[in-house]
C-alpha cells in the first residue's frame, strides 16, 4: 500500500504544483523520490508532530494541497488538537496519511498499535476518513483525497499487500466498492483485512453460502445506502476491521442499522475488543490472537451462519 | 503610518471597545486585551500591509493572534480600521454571534482561528514558508502570550523557523508577566526569556510594549537581521490603562460591572 501511495503521489505532484509533502522525520526508503524530485514542495519538520500539523495548515491556507505523512499514531493522536482546531475548523486541504494501520507494527508494542485512529478521526467535523482495502484502492483513494477540497485521513497498511481486485475497480469517496456478489451474507470490510474477507467468502462459497463482500474504504461519509441495501437483500451483515470495536466500521454500520425502521438483519461486529494487546507479535499473529485470521473469522461466523435460511 | 497621537487615539478606542464589549458580554480576558492594545494600534495603524475592504488580498501581510483569548482587542482593532462595521462589536459573545470569545476566522480580517494556546506560531510557519517558496513579499506576524510559551509546540516551531531562515516571520510576545493562576515567575518562569529565543536562532528585540515609538521602530525594521526570524518581546502591563485592572490576576477573569465600566472609561478619557 505504501508503494502505491507514494507512486501515485509522485504522479499527482507532477500534474499539480500545489501538492506538498510534509513528513515528521519518518518514511525512510519511501519519501526520497518525492524529496529529490520536488525539493521545494517537500518538508521534513523533524520529530515535531504538533508543529507539523500547524505548518501543514499554514501551507494549505496559502493555497497548497498538503499531504502529511508519518507512521503509526504519530500524525493523529499526538497532534489531535492541531488536527481539530487548525485543519478541520479552517477546512484546510490537508491529507493526513498514516502507515501502519492496525497491527502492522505489532512487534513494536502498544505505542505502535494503530487501533483507535478511525474512531477518533471519524468524530472530527469536516474530516473524511478513508482506509483502502488493497493497493489498487490506495491509488484511487490517493487521487480522490487529493481532489477533495477539505481535510482527509488516509489509513494505510504496510508494504506488500496483495491486490484483491482482479479487474479495474470503481472507486468513489463515500461509496462502498462491491468486491463480490452474494445473497446470503454480507461481509463489510475496511482497510487491509479486505484480502481476508475475500478468502472467507471464497471458503464459505464452497460450503454453499453466497457471500457479498463490500470494501467500505470510506468510513466517513459512510455509504449508508449500501448498508441498507445489504440489510434488505442479505440475511446477515458482518463487519470486519483491524481496529477497536468502539467507534470504527462496526459502530458506523450499527448506527445506520439501528436508526433504520425497515430492516431486520442479523448483525455482528468483528474487530479488536477494547483494551491493549497483552502480547506483541507480527501482524498475522496479532490478527489471529484477536480472531481476525481467516480461521478466526470463520469460527466467529458459525452462530450467525446457523441462522441463515438457504 | 499614523502619528503617535493618532496611534494613541486608536489604542484608546480599542481599549474603550474592549471594556464595553466585556462589560456587555460579562466575559473574561479584559486584562490581556488591554495589555496588547498599543501593539495592535501600531500594527493596524500602519505596519501591517492589509486592505480592509479586500480582506483576502493575496499580497497582504498575515497577522495571527495566537493568544486567541485576547480577541476582544483584535475585533475592536479590525472594526476600527474598517474590516467590518463597528456595530458588530455589540454582538461579541452573544447568542448566535460569529464573534466568538476566542478569535475566529469567520470574522473578516481574521487570518486564523485560535483559542488553544501554542497553535499560532506553527500556522505562521506554514504561511511564511509558502510565501518564501512562492517568492512573495508578504510578512507573517503572530502575537503570542507569555503563558502560551509554556506549551511545547511553541518551541517546536521556535526551532523550525530559524532553521529554515524564515526572516519573513515575526513573533511578538505580549509579556505582561501574569498568566492564569499567577505570575509567570511563580507558575513557570520564562527568564532569561530573550536569551532563550536568541539561543534558538532568532534576532530578538525587547521593547516597552506601550511605547509607540519603540514598537514602531522595531516593527518598521523587519527583519532585524537578514536570514533570521524576528522576535519582539514586548514588556507590557496586564490591564494597561485602567489603574484598578493593572497588574491584577483578577482581571484575567472578571468583567467590569456598570460602575467599574464608568470609572474605567472616565480614566481612559482623561488620559489623553
Amino acid at each position: 500500500m505504501r508503494i502505491a501511495f507514494f507512486r501515485t503521489l509522485l504522479e499527482l505532484a507532477e500534474q499539480d504544483k500545489r501538492i506538498h509533502l510534509v513528513v515528521g522525520d519518518l518514511g525512510f526508503g519511501a519519501v526520497e523520490p518525492f524529496a529529490e524530485r520536488y525539493p521545494d514542495r517537500f518538508l521534513n519538520v523533524g520529530v515535531a508532530e504538533q508543529n507539523m500539523i500547524g505548518i501543514a495548515t499554514g501551507l494549505a491556507l496559502s493555497g497548497k494541497i498538503v499531504f502529511v505523512y508519518s507512521i503509526s499514531n504519530f500524525p493523529t493522536l499526538r497532534c489531535l488538537e492541531q488536527i481539530r482546531n487548525d485543519i478541520c475548523y479552517h477546512r484546510a486541504s490537508v491529507k493526513i496519511v498514516a502507515s501502519g494501520g492496525g497491527f502492522v507494527y505489532g512487534a513494536l508494542g502498544m505505542s505502535h498499535h494503530v487501533t483507535e485512529d478511525i474512531a477518533v478521526m471519524r468524530a472530527l467535523p469536516e474530516m473524511v476518513v478513508v482506509a483502502p482495502g488493497d493497493p489498487s484502492e490506495v491509488e484511487l483513494a490517493t487521487r480522490a483525497v487529493a481532489s477533495h477540497s477539505g481535510p482527509c485521513y488516509l489509513r494505510l497498511g504496510r508494504t506488500g499487500e496483495a491486490r484483491v481486485h482482479q479487474k479495474n475497480v470503481s472507486f468513489q469517496l463515500g461509496k462502498a466498492t462491491l468486491v463480490r456478489s452474494g445473497k446470503d451474507v454480507t461481509l463489510i470490510s475496511t482497510g487491509a483485512l479486505l484480502e481476508t474477507a475475500f478468502q472467507v467468502a471464497e471458503e464459505l462459497e464452497e460450503q454453499g453460502v453466497e457471500v457479498r463482500v463490500l470494501s467500505m474504504h470510506t468510513l466517513k461519509p459512510l455509504d449508508s445506502e449500501a448498508v441498507l441495501v445489504a440489510a434488505r437483500e442479505t440475511q446477515a451483515i458482518v463487519t470486519l476491521e483491524e481496529h477497536s470495536l468502539i467507534g470504527g466500521l462496526g459502530s458506523a454500520v450499527a448506527e445506520v442499522l439501528a436508526e433504520s425502521s425497515e430492516v431486520q438483519v442479523s448483525f455482528k461486529r468483528l474487530g479488536i475488543p477494547s483494551g491493549f494487546s497483552s502480547c506483541v507479535g507480527d501482524q498475522e499473529y496479532l490478527r489471529a490472537v484477536h480472531g481476525l485470521s481467516k480461521n478466526g473469522i470463520m469460527q466467529s461466523l458459525r452462530p450467525i451462519l446457523s441462522l441463515i435460511e438457504r | 503610518m499614523r502619528s503617535f497621537k493618532q496611534l494613541s487615539s486608536l489604542a484608546k478606542k480599542i481599549r474603550t471597545h474592549v471594556l464595553k464589549m466585556t462589560h456587555r458580554a460579562k466575559s473574561a480576558h479584559v486584562g490581556t486585551s488591554l495589555s496588547m492594545a498599543d501593539l495592535l494600534a501600531v500594527l493596524y495603524g500602519g505596519i501591517l500591509r492589509v486592505r480592509p475592504k479586500e480582506p483576502d488580498w493575496p499580497e497582504r501581510d498575515r497577522f495571527i493572534l495566537s493568544k486567541g483569548h485576547g480577541c476582544a482587542g483584535l475585533y475592536a482593532a479590525l472594526a476600527e480600521v474598517g474590516f467590518f462595521p463597528l456595530s458588530w462589536l455589540e454582538e461579541f459573545y452573544q447568542n448566535g454571534s460569529i464573534l466568538a470569545g476566542h478569535i475566529t476566522h469567520y470574522v473578516p480580517g481574521v487570518e486564523a482561528s485560535t483559542g488553544s494556546l501554542g497553535h499560532g506560531l506553527s500556522i505562521a510557519c506554514g504561511m511564511a514558508l509558502a510565501g518564501r517558496r512562492e517568492g512573495k513579499s508578504y510578512r507573517v506576524f503572530t502575537l503570542m502570550s507569555d503563558g502560551e510559551c509554556d506549551e511545547g509546540s511553541v518551541w517546536e516551531a521556535a526551532l523550525f523557523v530559524p532553521h529554515h531562515k524564515l526572516d519573513n516571520l515575526i513573533a511578538i510576545v505580549d509579556y505582561n508577566k501574569i498568566q492564569s493562576l499567577g505570575t509567570v515567575k511563580d507558575v513557570l518562569d520564562l527568564d532569561p526569556f530573550a536569551a532563550k529565543w536568541k539561543a534558538f536562532g532568532w534576532a530578538v528585540r525587547e521593547i516597552d510594549g506601550h511605547d509607540y515609538k519603540a514598537i514602531e521602530d522595531a516593527l518598521k525594521n523587519i527583519p532585524f537581521e537578514s536570514g533570521k526570524p524576528s522576535c519582539v518581546i514586548a514588556h507590557t502591563v496586564k490591564g494597561k490603562g485602567v489603574h484598578f485592572m493593572e497588574n491584577s490576576l483578577l482581571w484575567h477573569y472578571r468583567s467590569p460591572n456598570a460602575e467599574e465600566l464608568e470609572c474605567a472609561l472616565k480614566e481612559l478619557e482623561e488620559a489623553l
